[in-house]
């Protein structure tokens, strides 16, 4: 069995008996990415947890980059997968930088390129362990979509992966509406990521949001959410009780 | 579990500026620094210079990433260039790189991870660091069964912290090069329910009775 840096399997012609590469489970895994449209453009938001089993080992960890000059990539799920991913990313923005015809990649195509991927090494059984959210905006029309592991790909106004899809998007289905400002798509983000850091066992209290408009992207500096634990009901749970 | 070897040295150089600590499978370690060390020897013979931190532990990354079904090994990558100064890499299993201002890895790194959150400051001295790094390995060695004989530090530049868990580097640079050190076991501070050695109880029971009180 041949040792090498390039990751194609010999002889991949003996189908299921050969011992050709699949990821059988995670290890540096990130949680929840919450995003939604608003009035401008995209609000991303992501911890900086690096989770390793039930460790949060690492505490800095970007999960959300810019692609190109359209569109934001957050993901979940194996971070070494993802750094894969960045990689195979740059590569098609640098092919198509190199058309040099004044045309770049949107986040649809960016979004579809990503699905041709994920269900591509899917049907391999090779999965790339991630679940991915795709934003941008280009010529003034908003694109919010998402890719899990599988290939299961859609678009919408507001998406969420991981725990966020049980906790996040309840929140999203009431409280978003068509032209929300910065201010409200931030605090509803917040919300999401409140009650995430409450209820995610791998959430660690500090988090990015991530804006892309017409503009292009910024990405916030690392902060942390206030919490709240003084009920009454939490300093004397067994009152009442016989 | 039979300990194969109760001093093995688990820094290993890959230039001159960049050195790594390697856990986990050693067959698996030995062969990935193996590999990156000739790569980098052949990427410094074209570059014409040094390799850069950076360039060392992506390969290492690479290998890993790209193997990860077959090698069982966490690594950390530390050095000095000229261009980002001193730096530290972790490279854990599945083959995530991510740079830290401190890493620790290996079995006994789980009874670390309070310690650092607690002992660990930004710009500490070369002294202060290594003092850290030694403390550090000291206390798993007294918690973690897979670690113990004796602790290894190699001294660089600028108190990069970087250090696997039965040895640690703390990897300093200067104009004088590369310092290693060499900390035995039994001459490590004691900890909790931790006893002086002895030579034989025989020398305790015949050790001199206390002096009476002198009221």
């Amino acid at each position: 069995m041949q040792f090498m840096a390039s990751k194609q399997p010999e002889n991949s012609l003996l189908g299921p008996e050969s011992d050709s590469q699949r990821t059988l489970y995670p290890y540096v895994t990130g949680t929840s990415v919450v995003a939604l449209k608003y009035k401008d453009g995209i609000l991303m938001a992501a911890d900086m947890g690096g989770s390793y089993g039930s460790t949060l080992r690492y505490k800095s960890v970007q999960r959300m980059k810019p692609i190109g000059k359209h569109s934001l990539l957050g993901a979940s799920g194996e971070i070494s997968d993802f750094q894969e991913i960045l990689s195979y990313l740059d590569e098609l923005i640098l092919y198509d930088n190199m058309w040099d015809d004044g045309n770049s990649l949107g986040p649809k195509e960016v979004h579809n390129y990503l699905t041709r991927v994920m269900y591509n090494r899917r049907n391999k059984f090779n999965p790339l362990w991630n679940s991915l959210v795709l934003g941008g905006v280009k010529n003034g029309q908003k694109y919010l979509g998402t890719v899990s592991m599988i290939g299961v790909n859609f678009e919408d106004n507001h998406v969420a992966t991981g725990f966020g899809n049980h906790l996040a998007r309840p929140i999203l289905r009431q409280e978003w509406h068509e032209n929300l400002s910065f201010e409200d798509g931030v605090r509803l983000l917040e919300k999401c990521m409140r009650v995430l850091l409450y209820r995610d066992r791998s959430a660690v209290n500090k988090l990015q949001i991530a804006k892309i408009t017409e503009d292009g992207v910024t990405i916030s500096q690392p902060y942390s959410l206030k919490t709240y634990w003084e009920f009454s009901a939490f300093e004397n749970p067994a009152q009442g009780a016989i | 579990m039979y300990v194969a070897n109760r001093a093995s040295d688990k820094i290993t150089q890959l230039t001159d500026n960049v050195y790594v600590c390697r856990s986990g499978s050693a067959a698996d370690s030995q062969i990935v620094s193996d590999y990156v060390r000739y790569f980098l020897h052949q990427h410094t013979i074209q570059l014409g210079q040094p390799a850069t931190v950076k360039v060392a532990a992506n390969l290492i990354r690479l290998l890993s990433y790209n193997n990860k079904n077959m090698l069982q090994t966490g690594l950390i990558v530390g050095g000095w260039d000229k261009y980002e100064g001193g730096k530290i890499y972790g490279i854990p299993l599945g083959g995530t790189l991510i740079e830290q201002p401190f890493a620790i890895g290996g079995s006994g790194s789980s009874y670390l991870y309070g310690f650092f959150d607690q002992a660990w400051k930004e710009g500490m001295t070369k002294e202060e660091a290594e003092q850290l790094v030694v403390k550090a390995v000291s206390l798993a060695i007294a918690r973690d069964g897979a670690s113990g004989g004796v602790v290894r530090t190699v001294v660089f530049e600028f108190s990069v912290v970087a250090f696997n868990l039965v040895v640690f580097v703390v990897l300093k640079i200067n104009s004088d090069g590369v310092t290693r050190n060499f900390y035995p076991g039994d001459k490590l501070q004691l900890w909790h329910d931790e006893l002086e050695p002895q030579h034989s109880l025989l020398d305790i029971l015949n050790a001199p009775s206390p002096e009476p009180m002198n009221i």
